[in-house]
């Protein structure tokens, strides 16, 4: 290699750095979240909000649940925003979040073919329908991801008495992709998936897909939010990532959050004050 | 990017979104290829005049890996980026600098394998008149890569292919981030998740387009230059 080159690398390499550190220096943080609240559309209506109040830059990478989790217990995010609280808690406990805020909630549902192989639409309790789902070996699809709604899905199987692990035949498809994968999949193959309301609203691929089962009480959704601890890894932006979550449980982000629909459709319910939530 | 529009309006109308993330794939693909070149051309030429032992082994590697897959890659930079890993202290994860790394290990390979094959053939050519010529080793490898110049240029088209198609890599390191890592490629992936196929497909016959443009520009540059050259 001549000397040009040489000193060309360096001098990429250096400028590689430089990009880094410009991007540092910026007002930004890191949020590591979930794809239902990127692909549901909630940050592209909260985040310009909260630019034009604070100047920070929100940058989201839209995770699953699990995944958003392990890249903040590596450092790279600066705030995580999920929904899945025995993770979350358990994240807290082992000291790499510094606090859990409750957020806010929505629901999930059943969603499923028109032709309703299984039989049971319009029903409202969803551990009934998950058994006949079994007994009939009707399709369905699972994320499969460790995301927050494949942890659900997972917990609801329980509760219905099912092992999944053990009990599962061809029916049970798990594909290991994001919510926007699973509808497409489902849509696809006419087959039942547990999706979040949220990006079921905003889903847009549906076919012959719809609400099969809803408004159970244990298809309840919580969403929660914390800082990840600068004690474990220096670099993270306490102070902008402290406001963000400030300005979200706040009365103001509180009401954004309620105010964004589509369709007339509210797609999320701040429950900050609830702190058992 | 807005709802319920299609991607011929986006280009049609404009759109900054859009030009944003065209841009952004430009620059990270380009960059990637310069720099995969200054390595891999010069990697290349040396291999191929080159005798030590296991050559043939380096050589069947080499074309071994222009079929990195991109998600292995991907996943091997963000573990080194990572603030937890051995580079995590440049904060380079997330930013268009971690999809230049990711893209340029992908195609340095390509180049290199290309370049070493188009050299050695011009060396077998060329051998006696350039050992004629009292060169020297370096003088030798700066001969035969300026004679070898327009071929090499497929080399590195091969490359940009390569790069400005993938998604499996920059998705990983760069996290898909909204006006900041969002390439042609992500918001591919992005619009299929939510669903809206239309816009997917018309933003992929986009990034085809493109594609198309810079393999039109290098291969008229290359003729220009050809006729300059005699």
């Amino acid at each position: 290699m001549n000397m040009l080159t040489r000193r060309l690398i360096i001098a990429a390499t250096a400028s590689f750095v430089l990009v880094g550190q410009a991007v540092a220096q910026e007002k930004s943080i890191v949020v590591a979240s979930t794809t239902s609240t990127q692909d549901s559309g909630l940050f592209g209506h909260l985040l310009p909000m909260f630019k034009a109040k604070t100047g920070i830059d929100v940058k989201v990478v839209a995770q699953g649940t699990g995944q958003a989790l392990d890249t903040a217990r590596r450092g790279d995010a600066d705030v995580v925003f999920v929904h899945a609280k025995p993770a979350e808690e358990k994240f807290v406990a082992e000291g790499f979040g510094v606090k859990r805020h409750p957020v806010m909630y929505n629901d999930f549902v059943l969603i499923g073919p028109k032709s309703d192989p299984a039989g049971i639409k319009g029903s409202n309790d969803i551990v009934a329908a998950l058994g006949t789902i079994k007994a009939k070996s009707a399709d369905f699809i699972s994320r499969g991801d460790k995301s927050g709604t494949h942890q659900a899905e997972l917990n609801l199987w329980k509760v219905a008495g099912v092992d999944i692990a053990k009990d599962r035949g061809p029916w049970y498809k798990e594909i290991g992709q994001g919510m926007g994968a699973a509808l497409n999949t489902a849509s696809a193959s006419n087959a039942y998936v547990l999706a979040d309301r949220g990006t079921w609203l905003s889903f847009k691929n549906r076919g012959d897909l719809v609400i099969a089962v809803e408004g159970d009480k244990r298809l309840f959704n919580q969403y929660g939010v914390m800082l990840v601890n600068p004690e474990k890894h220096p670099s993270v932006k306490k102070d902008l990532g402290q406001q963000f979550i400030d300005w979200l449980v706040s009365s103001e982000g509180q009401r954004a959050i309620a105010d964004y629909r589509i369709n007339g459709e509210q797609l999320f319910y701040p429950n900050a004050s609830d702190s058992g939530a | 990017m807005t709802q319920d529009v299609t991607a011929l309006q986006l280009v049609l109308s404009g759109d900054p979104a859009l030009f944003a993330i065209v841009r952004l794939s430009l620059y990270v693909s380009l960059s990637a290829v310069a720099l995969a070149a200054l390595i891999g051309i010069p990697l290349g030429a040396w291999i191929a005049l080159t005798k030590f032992p296991g050559r043939q082994g380096v050589i069947v590697l080499l074309n071994a890996l222009m079929g990195l897959p991109p998600v292995v890659v991907g996943l091997a930079v963000y573990l080194m980026l990572s603030r937890s890993g051995p580079l995590g202290a440049f904060g380079l994860l997330f930013t268009p600098g971690a999809m230049i790394v990711a893209q340029t290990v992908l195609v340095t390979p390509i180049i290199a394998a290309l370049a070493r094959q188009t050299i050695e053939d011009l060396w077998i050519e060329y051998r006696d008149e350039l050992s004629a010529m009292n060169l020297g080793p370096l003088g030798r490898v700066a001969a035969l890569i300026w004679d070898a110049r327009f071929s090499l240029v497929t080399a590195l088209l091969a490359g940009f292919g390569r790069a400005a198609a993938e998604v499996g890599a920059i998705i990983i390191v760069g996290g898909n981030i909204e006006g900041f890592t969002r390439t042609m490629t992500t918001a591919i992936a992005l619009e299929t998740s939510k669903g809206d196929l239309p816009l997917a497909v018309g933003l992929g016959l986009v990034l085809i387009a493109i594609v198309i443009a810079v393999n039109a520009l290098a291969w008229t540059a290359r003729r220009a230059g050809e006729r300059l050259a005699g």
